[in-house]
């Protein structure tokens, strides 16, 4: 029995912290007897290992945040799971997201997952002090004392960079960029060992964005936290982000190292976005896509990029390209890379 | 040499707080600036939120009054405009163009109205125009930035891409055959794929209608990619001002070093 | 018209609910022009006969036939309400609307006058009408009272809608197209304030017949025009819940209530539809 256990510990430790297998969410609506089927999160496979920042790019309505909800398991109707898992590994434990009860899957976002959202500083309370958010947010599902509580707090801010100062203030007293950094702060103090980021930067300005970038970077060596990355902003994903997953129209089509996604992108989407990226000190012409991202509710027929695709063949309209591995960790999902092999 | 816009320093103060506690908070402070009628520009004015650079477009727009100084269009006085006749008049030639082009449109109405109604109301000049003349106007500038008016017409804003519905509100905006248009963020909300294609357009109007673009941004990237001049802004003042490429390409003030370094570089080559 | 008519009778079971009670009292007021009596006139039948074959509801205690005189009530009653609701809601819309998007000194005058009539009490201010009013008090009199008393509340919860939607960008851009105030209101603006104007109609509707029949109860109207306060005020007077004529005052309060009923389904079901976010759903956006 002991040695059994012993010989498989190796192989729990070096398991992703989430596997999301053939995941399938539609929002369905019935109203006045139109009934429609919004495809936003079609088919899509991914895994997050231990301590790795996953990056999911993709514009707006691709279907993104359904995703991320999905795999959080903070969905409700109209949106449901249609088909596929969601399976999280914390500790050595595994949790299958849509087969447990919902006061567990309640106990285990307090323990272990975190949420991160754009626009989050508003979750500050803005007529009560600092402290008071932080009380009322971990206090209970830390299960320490009072004063051990307050340590591992100020403990966790100065590990961030942050003066323990802060607790003893009004949100209104703080910049935007320090709200945002306090409720990083806040989202994280429970150490969770995995923290889905969604458009965490998006509306602040650039040095702000900068600094929380490099406080995200400190939780995750820290922590040793698993990151889900959700922008669409492609330089930012290459700043943070170990590994990249390109959304479009509900579906994954490309995901790589981001070093590799930067410099040797395949899927011909994947390779517009970044090419269209304007740098300072580069004034050569940057084009745009024709066309327009599809509809979720009547997508394209075949590869959903097709009718925008500068390689588009027959095949393309047919049949639907399956993610292939180029090298084991280079997936994409194109006609015109793998050939035309459904 | 004469000026389309000249702003004439120009300050502008908020009162904030209630009756006890009243505090003025100067967004703009004693800024100048030009732009001159013979040569068409794109103006980027950048800087993080609260620098004013907002205030100081709703200020050109007319839509706020400067509290010292003033703003100068065409050699008019902006403030000074009070009529219903002479404010369409001014509309005419300065217009605005949006942040996000799906609010940009009421969601229940179909976009071609406010092409329909921005012809017909700004070709009153010339007597009350025709059908016919209203729907030529229409087309021909839906044609100027790259769309058909059989492409627009009967669509809600839903029917149409972020990036249709930011060029059919350029396209609204050049109707009446503006001097300026004051552009606050326009493609901070499109998509990435189609974002470039917006920036591009601002260039073409500039290059074939010789008309002058302010473009308000945050994004320093796109500045320097588009713009003919920049002035950066922190907390209601100009710190760095000049072409865009110089100044971006070697700032000076401490400022506009540090938010050159914030910007991300997606460098992996 | 039609096809949305059927669309919400077969998706929408409140809406056929509501529809079918509404057709009902429609039918009740279509049919008391054929009323065999005068509603004034007294001792047409024998007093007092409990419900039957030949008296459906029974008559009363001064000789009428509690059925016409509840559906002529039914049909005074309900154009009141209606008329009250009417007149009080296109206050309340341009007043509203109106304070909300011009904001400043205008908003300011209008509110004043708004606040004012909000915090008069209204039932005195009703009584001291009549009494000074007296035989002037009459049917058309009450609607302009009450659909001046009665839109203060829905125009500040108008106004506070016009002042979001007026910072809403597409209001900027109906500005610079060149269009009006009016136009941006009516053709802009209304869209967004419809649902509120059919929920608050059920409550002004509630309000205005409620007071129509507290006013009638204490005989502080015209005594002559029928309605259901008139009703059962006359009940009231002859001591009909003692003497046992229940039916003077069952008939009434149940007609009163299926009213409202009906009403309510009709605007539940009809805001739902008009409401700009499943207009938007409909149009697959």
């Amino acid at each position: 029995m002991q040695t059994e256990a012993l010989l498989h510990a190796p192989e729990a430790a070096t398991q992703p912290t989430l596997v999301v297998d053939r995941l399938k969410a539609y929002y369905t609506t019935k109203a006045f007897g139109i009934d429609r089927d919004i495809r936003a999160v079609d088919d899509i496979s991914l895994t997050v290992a231990k301590g790795e920042i996953y990056g999911v790019a993709g514009e707006s309505s691709s279907g993104k945040t359904s995703l991320i909800k999905t795999i959080v398991g903070a969905i409700r109707p109209p949106l449901h799971v249609v088909d596929g898992t969601v399976r999280f590994n914390f500790s050595g434990q595994s949790y299958d997201i849509y087969d447990m009860k919902p006061d567990k899957l309640q106990a285990i976002r307090w323990r272990h997952l975190s949420y991160i959202m754009q626009g989050s500083m508003n979750v500050l309370n803005p007529v009560r002090r600092i402290k008071h958010s932080f009380y009322d947010f971990a206090f209970a599902h830390m299960g320490l004392d009072r004063a051990t509580f307050w340590d591992k707090v100020r403990d966790h801010l100065r590990r961030l960079d942050l003066d323990p100062g802060v607790l003893d203030s009004y949100p209104h007293q703080l910049s935007g960029g320090m709200r945002q950094r306090t409720t990083i702060a806040l989202a994280t103090v429970c150490t969770p060992e995995f923290i889905v980021a969604d458009e965490p930067t998006t509306a602040l300005d650039v040095i702000v964005q900068r600094d929380v970038l490099a406080m995200l970077r400190d939780i995750q060596r820290d922590l040793g936290s698993s990151f889900l990355f959700v922008t669409h902003d492609m330089s930012v994903h290459a700043t943070v982000s170990d590994r990249v997953g390109i959304v479009y129209a509900g579906r994954l089509v490309e995901e790589a190292d981001t070093p590799t996604l930067f410099r040797g992108a395949r899927h011909p989407y994947t390779q517009h976005l970044v090419a269209s990226l304007p740098k300072i000190g580069d004034t050569t012409r940057r084009a745009s896509l024709p066309g327009r991202p599809p509809s979720l509710a009547d997508p394209p027929s075949g590869c959903r990029f097709h009718p925008r695709c500068p390689l588009a063949m027959d095949i393309c309209s047919r049949e639907v390209p399956t993610m292939t591995n180029l090298t084991p960790r280079h997936r994409v999902a194109c006609f015109a890379v793998t050939g035309a092999t459904p | 040499m004469s000026l389309i816009l000249d702003i004439d320093h120009v300050s502008k103060t908020f009162l904030q707080g209630g009756l006890l506690s009243r505090r003025s908070v100067e967004a703009v402070k004693d800024i100048s600036l030009q732009i001159e009628a013979e040569r068409p520009e794109i103006l980027s004015v950048v800087g993080e939120s609260g620098s004013g650079k907002s205030t100081l477009a709703a200020m050109v727009l007319g839509q706020q009054l400067p509290t010292r100084g003033r703003v100068m269009f065409d050699g008019i006085d902006v403030a000074s405009i009070r009529s219903s006749a002479a404010r369409r008049a001014f509309m005419a030639k300065v217009q605005p163009v949006l942040q996000n082009p799906f609010e940009a449109f009421n969601p229940l109405k179909r976009v071609d109205r406010y092409l329909f109604a921005t012809a017909a109301n700004f070709m009153m000049a010339k007597g009350k125009p025709s059908r016919q003349e209203i729907e030529e106007r229409v087309d021909r500038a839906l044609v100027e930035v790259g769309l058909t008016l059989a492409e627009v017409r009967g669509r809600f804003p839903h029917e149409l891409s972020g990036g249709q519905l930011q060029r059919t509100a350029i396209a609204r905006a050049l109707i009446p055959d503006p001097r300026l248009l004051v552009a606050d963020e326009p493609v901070s909300m499109v998509d990435a794929s189609l974002r470039m294609s917006i920036v591009n357009l601002f260039g073409a109007l500039r290059d074939r209608l010789g008309l002058s673009i302010i473009y308000i941004t945050h994004d320093l990237a796109t500045a320097y990619y588009i713009s003919d001049r920049i002035i950066i802004m922190k907390k209601g003042e100009v710190v760095e001002r000049g072409n865009a490429r110089a100044v971006l390409d070697n700032p000076q003030h401490p400022y506009s070093i540090d938010l050159k370094n914030a910007v991300l570089t997606p460098d992996f080559a | 018209m039609f096809t949305i008519i059927r669309d919400l009778i077969r998706y929408n079971i409140e809406f056929a609910i509501g529809l079918a009670i509404l057709l009902l009292l429609i039918g009740a007021v279509i049919l008391s022009f054929f009323s065999p009596y005068p509603a004034a006139d007294i001792y047409v039948v024998p007093p007092d006969m409990p419900p039957d074959a030949e008296f459906w509801f029974g008559t009363t205690s001064r000789g009428q036939d509690n059925f016409w005189q509840l559906v002529i009530a039914l049909r005074n009653t309900f154009a009141f309400g209606l008329a009250v609701a009417f007149l009080s809601r296109i206050l309340s819309l341009v007043v509203g609307l109106t304070a909300g998007y011009a904001g400043g000194r205008v908003d300011r005058v209008l509110m004043a006058i708004n606040d004012s009539i909000m915090v008069i009490p209204h039932f005195p201010i009703l009584v001291l009408f009549y009494f000074v009013l007296k035989d002037e008090m009459n049917w058309l009199m009450l609607v302009l009272i009450l659909s001046a008393l009665g839109w203060s509340y829905d125009a500040r919860l108008i106004r506070s809608i016009a002042m979001s939607l007026r910072t809403r960008p597409f209001t900027t851009q109906s500005v610079y197209s060149g269009m009006s105030m009016r136009k941006i209101l009516v053709e802009e603006h209304l869209p967004y304030v419809m649902p509120i104007v059919f929920a608050t109609t059920m409550n002004n509707m509630i309000w205005s017949i409620g007071m129509e029949i507290t006013l009638s109860v204490l005989g502080f109207t015209d005594v002559d025009t029928p309605t259901m306060g008139q009703i059962i005020y006359w009940a009231n007077s002859h001591s009909a819940l003692i003497s046992g004529i229940w039916w003077w005052v069952a008939a009434p309060v149940v007609a009163i209530i299926v009213l409202f009923i009906g009403l309510f389904l009709l605007s539940m079901s009809m805001n739902e539809y008009i409401d700009p976010r499943s207009r938007l759903n409909r149009m697959g956006s």
